[in-house]
Formats: C-alpha cells, sequence, structure tokens
C-alpha cells in the first residue's frame, strides 16, 4: 500500500493513487462496519485524541465511533470549553498534548493553516478535521467513496457544488479531490458566494442554477454557513431558496440518475428542499454519513500504519 | 577630522553614475568627490590637506553610496521595548547601512503629543548611532478623529505626520487634517487603502487566497484610497506621500496626480518589492505583512515603477513582532516584518535581477526620501553630511536570522541566499558599523 504521508492535513498533498488507496481500504471498513460484529483491534494500543476548537456533533462523532471500532482508547476534548478561553496559545496546547504522548489527534479549528502549525509542533499523526476555511479532507474522502459506490467510478463525471462555495472548506477539498480525479466541475451559486478567482482551479462557474445543472450527474449541496458570515451575502434565505434552492424542478435539469449529496447539518428550505433530502431514489444523504465513519477508519488505519513503521524504523 | 575613501565604486543617485572613483570626508561632511581619474593627491591638496592628515581608507573596488534614509521604522518604545529599543535598532540600522531612521508614530501610546515626541528624541540620542528623525501621529491616538497640535509636533521635531496603517477614514477629519497641516508645510504621510474592504484581511484576493481559505482583500482597495487621498490633495493642496504602493492598478492614478502638479510621492516596501503571494505557502506567517503581499504581476509593475521614478522611494517598514505574536494561526498572526538590515541585501536582488541599477536603488532608497523630508543627506556630493555606506555587492551568504541585532528576529529572509553585504557604515564621517 502507498501512503506515504505521516499526517492528512489535507487533500492538496495528496495523489491520485493515494486517494484511491484510502478509498479501497474504506470499502473494507464500509463491509465491517455492516456486520454485527463490527470491531477490529488494528488501533489497538493507541490513542486518538479528539481536539475540536469549534463545534462539531457528527463529524467529532464520526472520527471517535471510527477510533473505537479500531479499537483505539478516544479521548474528546472540548477546546472551546477550555483552556483556550484561559488565554492559553494553540501551539502551547499542542506541547500539553504532545506530552500525554497520543498517536492520533484529530483536530478542528476556526481558522485556515491552524492544523498545519500545530501538526508541526507535535510527533504524532494529525487528521484534519476541517480547518477554518481551507480544507476538510475526510469530508472530500467521504464524499468521493460515495460517489463512487453509488456511479461506479470516481472519474469523467459532471459534478455540480452548488451554495456557499466561498465560505467552505469542503467545497474546496471536494474541488482539489475531484479535480484530481479527472472530472468536471460546476460551481454553482450567487457571485457573492462563488468568488470568480475558484474559475482558476479549472471549475465552470454559474450563477444561473437551472443552467448549471443541466446533465450533472452528482449534485451537491452545500449548507449555508450564517455563522461565518460577516455581511449581507444574500439579500434573504426565501430569495436564496428560490434561486439556489434544490428541488424537483430544478434537480430536473440533471441527469435523470443523478444522485443528491449534502455535508450535513441542513437547512431545510433554504439550500434544499426537505422532501427531497429524503427521497432515497436520489439523495444519498444517508450514506454519506455511513462512509463517513468508513472513510476515517481507513485514514486513521493508514497512518498508523506509518506511524508505527516509523517508530520501528527509529527503535532498530 | 578627515578621511579619504579611495579606490571606491562610487554609487551617486544624484547623477545617476556607478564609477571608480575617491571621497573625500571633512568635520563630517563630504569634502570632494572624484570620479574616474581620482587622484588623491591633488584632492588633497585642493583641501589644503596632506596625506598624514587624513585617515586613508581603501575600499577595494567596493561599493560606495549614501547612507540609506529609511521612511517608516517601527522602534517599540514606548510601550514593547522587548520587541525592539532605540539601542538594538540602531545597531541593526548600522549593520544595514541605514545612517538615517525616520520613526513611526505607533508605539504604545502613539505619538501623538509633543510630550511623547520629546520622550522619543531623548531616548534616541542616548542609544542610537545613527540619524533618528521622528514622525508624530496625524490624530490623537491614530483614532481618526481629532487632529494632533501639528505645529507643536513640528517645533518639537516632527518630520512628518501618519497614523501608520490606520486609514483616516473619516474624510472629514482628513480634509480638515490636510488642510492644517498644508499651513504648516508639514507632510503627511498615508496608507492608502480602503478601510472597511481591507479589514480582516490577511491575504490579497486570488487564486493562492482562494486555495488557502484566507480572508483576502482585493488589490483594488489600494486603488480606491489612493483616488480619495489624490481628491482631497486637489480640495487641499497639502503636501502627501502615500506609505506603501504595491499593486499596478493603483499606478495610473499617481502618475495622474504627479502630472497634474500635486504635491505628492510615493513609497514602496522592500517585501512588496522582492516578494510574492506565494511566499506565505504553507501558512508562514513571517511573510505576513500590511498590505498583504501581492501577485508577482503587481510586483514586477512596481518594481518597474521604481526603476521609472514614478514610485519614490524604498522602506524597510520595518516591524519587529516577538514571537508569540507570530507562532498563531495565519489569521491571527500579528502582521509585519523585521528589515533595517536585510533591506540593502534584498535590494540588491533587484541589481543582480537586472531590474534595477545601482544609481537607481540609491535614488529611492537615498537621496528621494531624503529630498522629501527636506534633508541635506542621500546625496554623494560636496557639501553634504557624510553619511555613507560601504558595501560589496556580490558576496553570496545565507541569512541566518539569529545573527541579526533587532531584538525580533521576524525576517521572512531566514534561511534564504543573499547577495551583498554591508562592510561599514559611516554617520557624519565617522565610523557606526565595520563588519569583522
Amino acid at each position: 500500500m502507498s501512503f506515504e504521508h505521516r499526517h492528512l492535513l489535507g487533500i492538496e498533498p495528496l495523489k491520485p493513487h493515494e486517494i484511491t488507496a484510502i478509498l479501497d481500504l474504506a470499502d473494507d471498513y464500509v463491509a465491517l462496519n455492516r456486520r454485527p460484529e463490527k470491531h477490529s483491534d488494528v488501533l489497538a494500543g493507541l490513542t486518538q485524541i479528539n481536539m475540536f476548537f469549534e463545534n462539531s456533533t457528527r463529524t467529532q462523532a464520526s472520527f471517535e465511533l471510527a477510533g473505537k471500532r479500531l479499537g483505539a482508547d478516544v479521548m474528546n476534548m472540548a477546546m472551546q470549553a477550555s483552556s483556550i478561553k484561559k488565554g492559553e496559545t494553540l501551539i502551547d496546547t499542542a506541547m500539553t498534548l504532545n506530552a500525554m504522548h497520543p498517536d492520533l489527534l484529530v483536530v478542528r479549528h476556526p481558522h485556515s493553516g491552524a492544523v498545519d502549525l500545530l501538526a508541526q509542533k507535535v510527533n504524532c499523526a494529525v487528521l484534519n478535521a476541517g480547518d477554518g476555511k481551507h480544507e476538510h479532507p475526510t469530508q472530500a474522502l467521504l464524499d468521493a467513496l460515495t460517489i463512487r459506490r453509488s456511479k461506479g467510478r470516481l472519474h469523467r463525471l459532471n459534478i455540480a457544488i452548488c451554495g456557499d462555495i466561498a465560505h467552505s472548506r469542503v467545497a474546496r477539498s471536494n474541488l482539489i479531490l475531484l479535480g484530481k480525479m479527472e472530472n468536471r466541475i460546476r460551481l454553482i451559486g450567487p457571485p457573492t458566494l462563488v468568488p470568480g478567482q475558484f474559475a482558476e482551479f479549472g471549475a465552470e462557474i454559474y450563477d444561473d442554477m437551472r443552467e448549471g445543472l443541466k446533465d450533472v450527474d452528482v449534485v451537491m449541496m452545500l449548507r449555508l454557513q450564517k455563522e461565518r458570515m460577516d455581511g449581507g451575502f444574500i439579500p434573504s434565505e426565501r430569495e436564496y431558496y428560490h434561486r439556489y434552492g434544490l428541488d424537483a424542478d430544478k434537480l430536473g435539469r440533471a441527469k435523470p440518475d443523478a444522485i443528491v449529496m449534502h455535508p450535513g447539518p441542513m437547512n431545510r428550505g433554504v439550500e434544499i428542499d426537505g422532501t427531497l433530502a429524503d427521497d432515497i431514489n436520489r439523495s444519498v444523504i444517508q450514506e454519506q454519513v455511513e462512509m463517513g465513519v468508513a472513510v476515517r477508519m481507513a485514514a486513521m488505519d493508514l497512518l498508523a500504519r506509518n506511524l508505527r513503521a516509523e517508530r520501528q524504523a527509529k527503535a532498530g | 577630522m578627515s578621511t579619504l575613501f579611495i579606490n571606491a565604486r562610487l554609487i551617486d543617485p544624484e547623477a545617476g553614475t556607478d564609477t571608480p572613483g575617491a571621497v573625500l570626508v571633512r568635520n563630517g561632511r563630504i569634502a570632494a568627490v572624484e570620479k574616474d581619474t581620482a587622484d588623491p593627491v591633488r584632492m588633497l591638496n585642493a583641501q589644503g590637506l596632506s596625506p598624514k592628515d587624513v585617515t586613508q581608507v581603501d575600499c577595494g573596488g567596493k561599493c560606495l553610496a549614501p547612507g540609506i534614509v529609511d521612511i517608516g521604522v517601527k522602534v517599540c518604545e514606548p510601550g514593547e521595548r522587548h520587541k525592539e529599543s532605540y539601542k538594538s535598532a540602531g545597531l541593526a540600522a548600522a549593520a544595514g547601512g541605514v545612517t538615517t531612521i525616520v520613526t513611526r508614530p505607533d508605539t504604545t501610546p502613539s505619538i501623538d503629543s509633543p510630550e511623547a515626541l520629546e520622550f522619543v528624541t531623548r531616548r534616541a540620542q542616548a542609544d542610537t548611532p545613527v540619524n533618528v528623525l521622528p514622525m508624530a501621529a496625524l490624530t490623537k491616538g491614530r483614532e481618526g478623529r481629532e487632529m494632533t497640535e501639528i505645529g507643536f509636533l513640528m517645533d518639537a521635531g516632527a518630520v512628518a505626520f501618519c497614523d501608520c496603517d490606520h486609514v483616516v477614514s473619516n474624510t472629514k477629519v482628513f480634509q480638515r487634517a490636510l488642510t492644517y497641516a498644508r499651513s504648516c508645510g508639514a507632510l503627511v504621510i498615508a496608507h492608502p487603502q480602503e478601510p472597511v474592504l481591507s479589514k480582516g484581511a490577511a491575504a490579497t484576493s486570488g487564486k493562492f487566497a482562494a486555495l488557502y481559505g484566507l480572508p483576502a482583500v482585493s488589490p483594488m482597495a489600494e486603488r480606491m484610497g489612493l483616488d480619495r487621498d489624490i481628491a482631497l490633495l486637489e480640495m487641499t493642496g497639502a503636501k502627501y506621500h502615500a506609505d506603501q504602493i504595491t499593486t499596478a492598478r493603483a499606478l495610473p492614478a499617481l502618475e495622474r496626480a504627479k502630472s497634474n502638479g500635486l504635491d505628492i510621492t510615493a513609497g514602496t516596501s522592500i517585501h512588496h518589492l522582492t516578494l510574492n503571494e506565494l511566499d506565505v505557502a504553507g501558512y508562514r506567517s513571517f511573510f505576513k505583512v500590511k498590505p498583504p503581499l501581492r501577485s508577482e504581476d503587481d510586483r514586477l509593475a512596481v518594481v518597474e515603477a521604481v526603476r521609472t521614478g514614478l514610485i519614490d522611494t524604498i522602506s524597510s517598514m520595518h516591524t519587529p513582532q516577538d514571537e508569540e505574536s507570530k507562532r498563531l494561526p495565519f489569521e491571527e498572526a500579528a502582521a509585519g516584518a523585521v528589515a533595517l538590515e536585510t533591506l540593502l541585501p534584498a535590494a540588491l536582488r533587484l541589481y543582480h535581477a537586472e531590474l534595477l541599477d545601482l544609481p537607481a536603488l540609491f535614488r529611492a532608497m537615498s537621496l528621494n526620501p531624503a529630498r522629501r523630508l527636506g534633508l541635506e543627506s542621500g546625496r554623494l556630493a560636496a557639501g553634504a553630511p557624510a553619511d555613507l555606506v560601504l558595501f560589496d555587492a556580490d558576496v553570496p551568504f545565507v541569512l541566518d536570522r539569529f545573527t541579526l541585532r533587532s531584538k525580533s528576529q521576524n525576517t521572512p529572509f531566514d534561511g534564504q541566499r543573499m547577495q551583498g553585504r554591508v562592510e561599514a557604515t559611516y554617520v557624519a564621517g565617522e565610523p557606526v558599523y565595520r563588519r569583522d
């Protein structure tokens, strides 16, 4: 298996064959997770710490479950409630944790680049669970796995990413990953939320959703990130829903077998019609959650193998 | 006391020449300059001196140029002396060939009263081997609400007025301050930037900032700020200097303002001339400056504007920051870089890249800043103060930030290959630095 990274900080440093390696292994873990006895011990003896400097329910639960299913000792730290409030810097926090000898550190932080900075200061493997508006690699990987399993391939697909691209690390990681795997990507949304610079990544930009969705295979919706907006980007939620909310009518422009994705949590009636989100023939939103656990198991498994190999080499 | 510099490569920014020659210094001033056919004995005879009256310095073919006049140096007294004191800044300046530092008022508290300015003058005189000329804030507390006592501050020695990176966003306040400053003959230095657009920005908008997910500002915000200021100059007739012009889009506006006869000059920073936005890669906070680093196209346009003289001055924008304020996620990290000691080696990159010749570099680093402030220095001519820098333009070295004399070592050039080094610095004919 060729996956030569110490950390998983983003999709950007990964090569296509490494992405495939993670997804292949994740397929095995999907099978494991569907068995009544879903336990493995590949991470037995290792300590996983989940450090979330920003609120998260889904991602944190997914990482926690992934670690536990692989037999790691998992600890959750809700950082927004702890020492950061007492004025401790990120690096001091990292050094403190490092002294507790964790093996896997899962970090989410509100600032872009913060997880990279932390990774420079610790001796363990760091997984980026989302940094600011930069990257959210495991989300892109779980989306890729979902697409690959439902479309049978992860290349030469027309994929639309819709909504609040500007504030979304999910969009960035997906854009990079799907681009590396040679898909055609369209970004759809109001120009205030889809800055023109994204055209330089090789994506096509549409501000008319009906036009943009024409003949796509995959529709990825994004959450309107109200908490990251520091000014008026859209006139109102109802106008946004009218122009950019995904409903049956707009989806009719896509291919008949197009799938609908959403990283969650959804704002029903803002970016997506509630009925459509629940339509098991079109929506793969529940599968995405399932793939999330498997992809995180695969990522942690691969990083732990490298960590063990590195330690063995050092000891030998 | 007299010193004769022989066998020198003379960089004369006023004449625009780069020639072999000799310089005679007497009583702190340049007494004579001879180019090409320098005959030391004749030079001495003309001054009524004999060889035993003078100290002779053989420059060994190295460059002798007027010392650098650096507008916009932050010395962190009062308030943050642990980042930079007058003593450490003075040593760094001397080692960098900077013979005059023009200090910024963005200290804690701001230099916005004659009393605060006197403190600066006293500290500078006690501890600094180079010339120190203080600037004062244009508005009290740099808050953009009320103008400072511009007249009293000038009497106390303020050479210019600026609120540094704070834009006076209330246009009426700025208009009145410019009008009042004109009546005093004061130079106002402003930071052209649309303050609302640039609020919170850590990068320049573009592919790089989009990829890295950093809050970004359009380069257009600089032009919008400059356009407003130019309109105010047409209204008030004030004497104005833009601290840093860093984008191609601002240059036509500057050119028009100059050709319309407004009393306007502009500077840029050494970092915007030698680095671009891609250097931040990996969120390296030592590359975080204000305004943020620009695209390569902008960088080249600004270098060209220095060559043509549209941009008048190059500054170090020396801004010391301690490790604690830099070792943070990029967005939270403090902006600014130290540059007194790296200004000349970095500027020489432009010379080695054949973008600027040495007289053009020293026109922007020595002659023009001195002229704008009404100083006699910055020239390699008889009668000028003997503020000189002797440097080897070619010697290669790798910069180690821990060798810097500044108390803070936040330089973006750490570990980089540089070419060109200061051999000695003279202020009023006296050596203030010699490389050992």
